[in-house]
C-alpha cells in the first residue's frame, strides 16, 4: 500500500536534500555566492526550479533561497500509527527532491565541467551525456510537437540481461518514445547493456543516457518543463499550468528496474506531480486510484515482456504503428541512427556509385499496386564492401493525385528509408546516398524491403490522394542511368512550376496548427513564398495535407482582399488567424517583422531580430550557439519569439524564407539583413547570392556581417559603415 | 433511587463504554442524567408535538390538529398542512437564529481582531484574500488588518441588510443553483431579516399556504448555510487558522488525573481560543503547581470542543450526550460554557462535586452556575480569571474516576482547504482525484453525517450508519457531535480504512486519510457546501450540487439547528434523511417535503428510523445519481493519440476522462 511508498519517498527526499545542501555549502565556501552556475547552453536556467517557482538560479548564492523552499516543502516522516494524510506531503517531498537534485547537478557542472559529454552521442570514454542543451531540446521538441515522439520513458536502472534491456529499448523505440536512462540496478547500467549488445545509443536513436546517478532524473523532468514553456507558452512560475500541460500532453512515465531505493521513490513521487506514473518490474506496492496521473500512479511486478505495453496503457497513450512486414525494426526512433564505417556492409550513391530516386504519377491502369520489382543484384548476391549503383523509381496513381504532390511524396523517401533499423539514407533526388549496415544484412535485408516500406507507408500516410503504388529498384548501371535521365526531366519541370508560383498567383494560403497540441494559441500561415518557420512545411505540403485530411491541422485560407501589399496584410488571413487563435492574435502581417509579426510555437529553424543601432535585421539559426549582436544567444531570443505571442522585432522564421522575395518586405527586404552566423550564410550561399543578384546588388552578400566580424552591435555597425551596407541609408523602423 | 444504568424503559440502551464505565461507579450514583429523566418523566413525547400538529401561535388555542378529520382543524381554520409547515418554519428560524447569533459574535470578534483589540491575529492571509475577492474589497497596498476590517464590516452588514440583493456569499454556489434560487425568488437578503420574516409569516393569519411558507423556510435556511454559518467558519478560520490535519484523542479518557481539568462546552470558539492562550500562561501554570497539579488540561465538550479540536488538536472529552457523564467523573475543576446545547442539569450534577459550572455569556445564564462574563476587549483577562477559579478548585477535588482506557486516536482538520491540498499536494491541489475516483467507481459517493446526539435512539446509530456507508465505498464527511461519536468508535482514524469497501479503502490508503473525515463543528457544515460546490466545479459530475452522488443525514438530531442545516442542504440540492421529523402530521406536507422538494430543488427530505435502512436509503440515492450521471457502468480506458491530443486545446468532447486540457487562467 502507498503508505510504504510515501514514507520511503519522504525519507528519500530528506536524504537527497541533505546531500545536495551539503554539496552546495561546500561549493559556496569554495567558490563564493557570486559564482555563476548553470546547465549547459540553456535559456531556462535550472528548468524545474524556473518553471515551478519562477526563480532564476544564476549564481551559487541564489540556491540558498531554493534550499529554504525545499525545507518548507519537506514534510515530517509518516508515523506508524494514526498517521496524517501522506499523499500530498509525499508529492511535495518529490518536488523538493527535484529542486535539490537540480542544484546538486548544477554544482556538479561547476565542479566537474567534463563530467558529462555534453554531446548528442556518447564519447569513447564516457557514455553519460548530461542535460539536453537548448539546441538539442529545440530540435527534439519539434518531434514532441508534431507527434513523431509522443513522450518519453524515464528509465531508472536496468534489467540484468542485456538482451532483455535491448528488447525493451527497441520496443520503446518502436512506440516512437524517447528513452532517457539514469542510474543503475546493482551496478548494471542500461546504456552500457545496450552498447555491449551493439545497440546505437545517443539522441539520434532516442536512447539517451542522461547520467549515472538517480539525481539525473531531473534532466528528464527539466526537459518536460521546457517543452511546456517553449512550446506551450506556459510562463515560468505557473507551476499548475506547467504540470497540467505535461499531464495532458507529454506522454511520459518512469520505468524502474530492480529494487527501489528511498531515493528512487522520492523521484517517482516527484514525477507524479507531472502526471508521470511509475511502472516497475519489482515487487513494490501499487497505487492504482487515479487523479494526479490520468490513470494509475504506481504499477509493479510487471514482467519484462509486458512492461512497455503496460507502461503506455497506464500513461493513457495510443501509438498508431502500422506493421511493415520486413525483418528489421521500423519507426521514427531509428531515423537518426547512423551506419558507421565499422558497421557498414555496402553503400549506394553518395558519389561512390550512381544513385537516384524519383516519384512520378501515372494513369491508374499503368500502375500495379504493391508491385516491387528489383532488377539487378540484391544484397544476397554480393559480398561485404561491394557497392552497387541504385535507382528507386516510384510510380503512383490515384483519383486525387496531382503532379504538385509528387515532390511531397518523394520527399518522404528520406525519412521512410531511414526509419528502417540498420539503413541510413542521406540526401535526395540524384544526390541520394544509402548505407546498408551489417546488422540489417544479418537480419536478411533485401532492396525489395525498401520497396515494401515505400509502398506501405505511402499508402498509410497518403491514402487519401493515391490508390496505387509500385516501386522499381534498379541496381544495374544502365538502368540506373535511364532513370537518372527521366529524373532530370522531371526535376526541371517541377522547379519551373514551383518557381512560377508566388503569393500573388495563388488565391489560397494554408494554415498550420500542427503545433496547437503544444502551443494552443499559435497559428502558422504558409504562403507559396513563405515556408513554415519549422522549415518542414511549405505551401504544397499544406495543400496536400488538406487533401489528405480535410479537417486536419492544415486548412485553406482564402487570403481575401490585400489591404497592404507591402506589409502582407490580407483580410481573409486576419479573420482566420483571429478565429483560429481564439482571439489571442487578431492580425498577422505576412511580410513584416515589426508590425503584427507571425507568432511561433517554438520550433522555428531561425529567429530574426531587429538591431536598432544598425538599423537592420539579424537572423540566427538554431544550431548557432554563440552570442549574437542582439546581446542574446539563440536560446534567449527563442524565449522572446516563442510561445504563441506577438513580439514586434522578434520572429521565428525558416532558413528558406531568407531566400524568398517576400522576406521582410515591410522593412525593406534582404537589404535590411545585416548579420547572419557564418554557418547559415554558407549553407544558403548559393541561393542568397542569387537573390542579391536578383535585386540588383550582387555585392550585398559580402556586406552581411557574421560572428567573425563581431557579436556586438558596435562591431557590426562599424563593418556596415565600412562596407556601405544599404540598411544604414534606409529609414528607421523603430 | 434505583436507576438502571443501562439506559431505561422508554429510552434506549447505552452502548458507549465510557458512559457505562462512569455511571457504574459509586461516585456517580447520585448523578441523574438525561437517561434517568426520560424514565422519571414517565410519559412518552406528545404525539401532536412529535408530528408537528400542535399550534400555539395564538391565544385561541393551543389547537391540536388531526389531518383528515374535518372537525380537528384549528380554531382559525388552519389545516394540518399549514400548522405543520408553520411549525417547521419556526424550527428553521430558531436554528438559523442560533447560528446567526453565534456568527455575529464571530464577525464582531473578527472586526475587533482587525482593530488589534483582541489577543488574536489575522492568521490565514490566503483565505483573507479569497474573501476580499468575494466581497469586492481592493487589497493592493493595504495591510492585512485594513483588509480584514473592511471585510468584517461588509460581513456584519450582511446580517442587517435591508435592500433586496442577495447576501454576499451566495455567489460562491454553483451558477445553476444561483439561477434556480433567483427564479424561485428565495435568495436570502439580510440574514436576520429572513428569521424575522418567518416569525411574521407564521404569525396567526399570515401565510397559510404550505408551499409558500416553505419558500421562506428555504430562504431563511440558505441565509444560515451560505450566510451566517459560512461567515462564521471563514472568519474564524482567518483568525484562528484554517484547520489542517492533526492528531488528537477523544472520549472521557482524555481527562487527566494529575492536572486541572477544564472543559469548554458550547459553540463559540472566541472564549475557547482565549482559554487556550491563557492555559499556557506562566503565572497560571505556577499557580497550578502550587495547588499540586501538573498542569492545566483543557478538553472540549460539544461543538466548542470540535472548534479547538480542528484548529489546535485539543482533545474532546465528550459530545452533547455525555456532558453530564463528564461531570460525573468528579475530575473536572470547571466546566466553562457559552451558548447552545448546554443542559440545565449541569448545575445540578455539579452540586455533587467540587466542579464549578461557569457561564460566560450574558445570553446564557443558569441557576446554580457561576457567571463570569467573557469580555472580548479583555479576552485574555477574562480567560485567566476563569482558569484561576478552576485551578483553585483543584485542591477541593474529591474522589474521582477517569475511564483512562476510554480514549481513541483521531485525525481531524478536514477543511475544504485540507481536502483540496491532501488530494494533490501544494502544486497539484484539486478535487480531481475525488471526482475521478467517484467517476471510476472506487468511491461510490459522498455522505455527510452531521448533527447531535439524542436519547431517542440508541447511541450507536451514528456508528451503524457510518459503518454501512464506508463498507459500501461511500466516503463520509462528519461534523458536530456526530463526528465526536464516530471518533469514539475509532472511525475517524486512518486505520479505519480497513472497515471500508475495497474501492474506498484503496483511495484512503493512497491518500493516507480516514474513511470518515472530521470536518468540524456544526456551524462548519458550510464547509460541506463549499466542498460540494468544488466537486461540481472540478467537473465530470454534472453542473449542480443536485447532480452529485451525495446524501446527508443528522440521525440523532435534537437541536433545531439540525433542521436549519438539513433545509439549507435540501435547498442546495442534497438528499437529506433524518430518523424522525415533526412533519408527519400532514400527509400533503410530508409528501411535499419528501417528493415535491425533489422536483423543485433536486434535493429533498426523507425519514427512516432504522439506522441500517437509513444508510441503505442514502446509498440508493447515491446510486440513483450515479445512474443519472451515467457513471454506474464500468468504462473503457481512453488512450490518447496525437490527434486527440491536438483536440485538447479546442474543446474536445472527451471531457469525462482523466484529461481535461490546460486549466484556463
Amino acid at each position: 500500500m502507498s503508505k510504504i511508498i510515501c514514507s520511503a519517498a519522504i525519507r528519500g527526499a530528506h536524504k537527497i536534500t541533505d546531500m545536495a545542501e551539503e554539496k552546495f555549502e561546500a561549493a559556496l565556501k569554495k567558490y563564493g555566492a557570486e559564482q555563476a552556475v548553470s546547465f549547459p547552453n540553456t535559456a531556462y536556467f535550472l528548468p524545474v526550479i524556473y518553471s515551478m517557482l519562477g526563480a532564476k538560479v544564476e549564481k551559487l548564492g541564489d540556491m540558498k533561497d531554493i534550499f529554504q523552499e525545499c525545507r518548507k516543502l519537506l514534510p515530517p516522516m509518516v508515523s506508524e500509527h494514526n498517521w496524517l494524510p501522506y499523499l500530498a506531503p509525499a508529492l511535495d517531498a518529490g518536488m523538493a527532491t527535484f529542486f535539490a537534485e537540480e542544484m546538486y547537478e548544477a554544482v556538479r557542472y561547476l565542479e566537474q565541467p567534463e563530467y558529462y559529454t555534453k554531446t548528442e552521442d556518447p564519447t569513447a570514454g564516457n557514455i553519460w551525456l548530461g542535460a539536453a542543451d537548448d539546441v538539442i531540446f529545440r530540435k527534439r521538441g519539434v518531434e514532441f510537437v508534431d507527434g513523431t515522439a509522443p513522450g518519453f520513458a524515464a528509465i531508472m536502472g536496468s534489467p540484468a540481461d542485456k538482451e532483455v534491456a535491448s528488447k525493451i529499448a527497441l520496443e520503446l523505440q518502436e512506440k516512437n518514445l524517447y528513452i532517457f536512462m539514469h542510474d543503475h540496478s546493482n551496478g548494471v547500467r542500461m546504456p552500457e547493456q545496450l552498447v555491449n549488445n551493439n545497440v546505437q545509443v545517443g539522441w539520434n536513436t532516442r536512447l539517451v543516457p542522461f547520467g549515472d546517478s538517480y539525481t539525473t532524473a531531473v534532466f528528464a523532468i527539466g526537459f518536460a518543463c521546457r517543452v511546456a514553456m517553449a512550446f506551450g507558452g506556459i510562463k515560468p512560475g505557473d507551476y499548475r499550468g506547467n504540470l497540467i500541460y505535461n499531464k495532458d500532453r507529454t506522454f511520459a512515465f518512469v520505468m524502474a528496474f530492480g529494487p527501489v531505493s528511498d531515493e528512487w521513490y522520492a523521484n517517482a513521487a516527484g514525477a507524479i506531480n507531472w502526471g508521470f506514473p511509475t511502472i516497475s518490474d519489482y515487487d513494490i506496492p501499487e497505487v492504482l486510484p487515479t487523479g494526479i496521473c490520468t490513470y494509475e500512479h504506481v504499477v509493479s511486478k510487471v514482467p519484462h515482456e509486458e512492461i512497455v505495453q503496460k507502461a503506455i496503457e497506464v500513461r493513457g497513450l495510443k501509438v498508431n504503428v502500422a506493421k511493415i512486414d520486413i525483418p528489421m525494426s521500423f519507426g521514427p526512433a531509428f531515423e537518426g541512427e547512423r551506419i558507421r564505417k565499422d558497421d557498414l556492409y555496402m553503400e549506394c550513391g553518395g558519389g561512390r556509385t550512381s544513385g537516384v530516386e524519383v516519384l512520378i504519377s501515372k494513369d491508374m491502369h499503368d500502375v500495379v499496386d504493391g508491385e516491387v520489382i528489383l532488377e539487378g543484384k540484391d544484397i544476397c548476391d554480393i559480398s561485404q564492401g561491394q557497392n552497387l549503383p541504385i535507382a528507386i523509381l516510384v510510380e503512383v496513381a490515384g483519383r486525387e493525385m496531382q503532379s504538385d504532390f509528387e515532390p511531397i511524396l518523394e520527399r518522404q523517401f528520406h525519412h521512410l528509408i531511414n526509419y528502417i533499423q540498420g539503413i541510413m539514407h542521406i540526401g535526395q533526388r540524384n544526390i541520394m546516398w544509402v548505407r546498408i549496415g551489417k546488422a540489417a544484412v544479418e537480419k536478411g535485408f533485401s532492396f525489395k524491403h525498401i520497396g515494401k516500406v515505400l509502398h506501405g507507408k505511402l499508402h498509410q500516410e497518403f491514402g487519401a490522394i493515391l490508390d496505387k503504388v509500385q516501386v522499381k529498384i534498379y541496381t544495374e548501371q544502365a538502368k540506373v542511368e535511364e532513370v537518372q535521365e527521366l529524373a532530370k526531366k522531371v526535376y526541371a519541370e517541377r522547379d519551373l512550376r514551383l518557381g512560377n508560383m508566388t503569393d500573388e498567383t495563388e488565391e489560397v494560403f494554408y494554415s498550420c496548427t500542427l503545433c496547437q497540441s503544444f502551443a494552443p494559441s499559435h497559428v502558422c500561415v504558409i504562403t507559396p513564398e513563405r515556408v513554415g518557420m519549422c522549415g518542414a512545411y511549405n505551401w504544397l505540403d499544406g495543400k496536400a495535407s488538406f487533401q489528405i485530411n480535410p479537417t486536419g491541422p492544415n486548412q485553406p485560407i482564402a487570403k481575401g482582399e490585400c489591404s497592404d501589399p507591402v506589409l502582407g496584410d490580407f483580410v481573409g488571413i486576419n479573420e482566420f488567424v483571429n478565429q483560429a487563435s481564439r482571439g489571442a492574435v487578431p492580425a498577422v502581417s505576412c511580410y513584416s517583422l515589426m508590425t503584427n509579426p507571425m507568432t511561433a510555437c517554438g520550433c522555428f529553424e531561425a529567429i530574426a531580430a531587429m538591431l536598432p543601432q544598425c538599423n537592420g535585421i539579424m537572423v540566427v539559426n538554431r544550431d548557432y550557439m554563440g552570442m549574437t549582436p542582439s546581446g542574446m544567444k539563440f536560446t534567449s531570443l527563442a524565449g522572446m519569439a516563442g510561445g504563441g505571442a506577438q513580439t514586434p522585432g522578434f520572429m521565428g522564421v525558416s532558413k528558406h524564407y531568407l531566400t524568398s522575395p517576400k522576406l521582410f518586405m515591410a522593412e525593406g527586404g534582404l537589404k535590411r539583413v545585416v548579420w547572419l552566423p557564418k554557418m547559415l550564410k554558407e549553407e544558403l550561399k548559393e541561393k542568397l547570392m542569387a537573390r542579391c543578384e536578383a535585386i540588383g546588388m550582387p555585392e550585398l552578400f559580402d556586406m552581411i556581417a557574421d560572428e567573425e566580424v563581431g557579436t556586438t552591435e558596435e562591431a557590426v555597425l562599424a563593418f556596415l559603415k565600412e562596407k556601405g551596407h544599404p540598411a544604414l541609408k534606409m529609414e528607421t523602423v523603430m | 433511587m434505583a436507576i438502571s444504568r443501562n439506559g431505561c424503559e422508554g429510552c434506549t440502551e447505552i452502548t458507549c463504554t465510557s458512559t457505562k464505565n462512569v455511571l457504574a461507579k459509586d461516585i456517580a450514583k447520585n448523578v441523574i442524567t438525561a437517561y434517568d429523566r426520560v424514565k422519571m418523566r414517565g410519559m412518552s413525547a406528545c404525539l401532536f408535538g412529535s408530528t408537528g400538529t400542535c399550534c400555539r401561535n395564538c391565544n385561541m388555542g393551543p389547537c391540536q390538529i388531526i389531518d383528515g378529520v374535518d372537525e380537528m382543524i384549528g380554531v382559525c381554520g388552519a389545516t394540518a398542512d399549514t400548522v405543520v409547515a408553520r411549525n417547521f418554519c419556526r424550527t428553521i428560524a430558531s436554528g438559523s437564529a442560533a447560528h446567526t447569533d453565534h456568527a455575529r459574535e464571530m464577525v464582531k470578534g473578527f472586526i475587533a481582531t482587525a482593530k488589534g483589540e483582541t489577543p488574536h491575529e489575522i492568521k490565514d492571509v490566503n483565505k483573507l484574500m479569497m474573501l476580499a475577492n468575494i466581497f469586492g474589497v481592493a487589497t493592493e497596498g493595504k495591510d492585512k488588518n485594513a483588509i480584514a476590517l473592511e471585510i468584517g464590516e461588509l460581513a456584519l452588514a450582511d446580517f442587517g441588510k435591508q435592500d433586496d440583493k442577495p447576501v454576499t456569499m451566495l455567489k460562491r454556489a454553483p451558477k445553476k443553483r444561483q439561477e434556480l434560487w433567483k427564479r424561485l425568488g428565495i435568495e436570502p437578503r439580510g440574514i436576520d431579516r429572513e428569521v424575522v420574516e418567518i416569525m411574521h409569516r407564521t404569525h396567526m393569519g399570515v401565510d397559510q399556504e404550505y408551499q409558500n411558507l416553505m419558500l421562506q423556510g428555504a430562504r431563511c435556511a440558505l441565509g444560515d448555510g451560505w450566510g451566517s454559518s459560512m461567515l462564521s467558519t471563514e472568519l474564524t478560520d482567518i483568525m484562528f487558522g484554517t484547520p489542517v490535519p492533526r492528531r488528537s484523542i477523544v472520549d472521557l479518557g482524555v481527562l487527566k488525573p494529575d492536572q486541572v481539568n477544564v472543559t469548554v462546552h458550547g459553540h463559540e470558539p472566541l472564549l475557547a481560543e482565549a482559554l487556550c492562550l491563557a492555559a499556557q500562561d506562566e503565572e497560571l501554570l505556577a499557580l497550578a503547581r502550587k495547588v499540586g497539579a501538573k498542569g492545566i488540561n483543557l478538553a472540549g465538550v460539544c461543538c466548542t470542543g470540535n472548534e479547538i479540536l480542528m484548529r489546535r488538536g485539543i482533545p474532546v472529552a465528550a459530545g452533547f450526550i455525555q456532558q453530564e457523564m463528564a461531570l460525573a467523573t468528579g475530575a473536572i475543576e470547571a466546566m466553562v460554557v457559552d451558548v447552545q446545547c448546554i443542559m440545565q442539569s449541569l448545575a445540578e450534577v455539579a452540586k455533587s462535586f467540587h466542579t464549578d459550572v461557569i457561564t460566560t455569556n450574558y445570553r446564557a445564564k443558569m441557576p446554580g452556575a457561576v457567571h463570569i462574563q467573557f469580555n472580548e476587549e479583555d479576552a485574555l483577562g477574562s480567560a485567566k480569571e476563569i482558569l484561576k477559579k478552576a485551578v483553585n478548585n483543584f485542591k477541593k477535588r474529591g474522589e474521582f474516576f477517569i475511564p483512562q482506557d476510554n480514549k481513541l486516536d483521531v485525525v481531524v482538520g478536514f477543511s475544504h482547504e485540507t481536502i483540496n491540498y491532501m488530494l494533490g499536494g501544494r502544486f497539484r491541489s484539486s478535487y480531481r482525484p475525488l471526482n475521478d475516483n467517484i467517476i471510476n467507481g472506487r468511491i461510490r459517493g459522498v455522505a455527510a453525517i452531521v448533527g447531535c446526539d439524542n436519547y431517542k435512539f440508541p447511541d450507536n446509530n451514528h456508528e451503524i450508519i457510518a459503518r454501512e456507508l464506508i463498507k459500501n465505498d461511500v466516503l463520509v464527511l462528519a461534523t458536530g457531535c456526530a463526528a465526536t461519536g464516530l471518533g469514539r468508535v475509532g472511525l475517524v482514524r486512518p486505520e479505519a480504512a480497513q472497515f471500508a469497501g475495497p474501492g474506498l479503502r484503496e483511495v484512503c490508503e493512497t491518500v493516507g486519510m480516514p474513511p470518515v473525515l472530521h470536518c468540524g463543528s456544526c456551524v462548519d457544515n458550510s464547509r460541506l457546501l463549499i466542498a460540494a460546490t468544488e466537486m461540481v466545479r472540478e467537473g465530470g459530475l454534472g453542473d449542480d450540487i443536485s447532480s452529485l452522488p451525495l446524501a446527508g443525514t443528522a440521525p440523532l438530531w435534537m437541536s433545531e439547528k439540525a433542521v436549519a442545516i438539513g433545509q439549507y442542504f435540501v435547498s442546495s440540492g442534497a438528499y437529506v434523511i433524518f430518523q424522525s421529523l415533526p412533519l408527519t402530521g400532514s400527509k400533503n406536507f410530508h409528501k411535499f417535503m419528501t417528493e415535491g422538494m425533489d422536483e423543485i430543488y433536486g434535493g429533498c427530505w426523507d425519514i427512516e428510523e432504522d439506522p441500517l435502512k437509513l444508510a441503505r436509503k442514502m446509498i440508493a440515492r447515491i446510486d440513483l445519481k450515479r445512474k443519472e450521471l451515467g457513471i454506474d457502468k464500468k468504462r473503457e480506458r481512453v488512450l490518447f493519440d496525437m490527434e486527440m491530443r491536438r483536440d485538447l486545446g479546442a474543446g474536445s468532447p472527451l471531457k469525462d476522462v482523466g484529461c481535461h486540457g490546460p486549466t484556463p487562467a
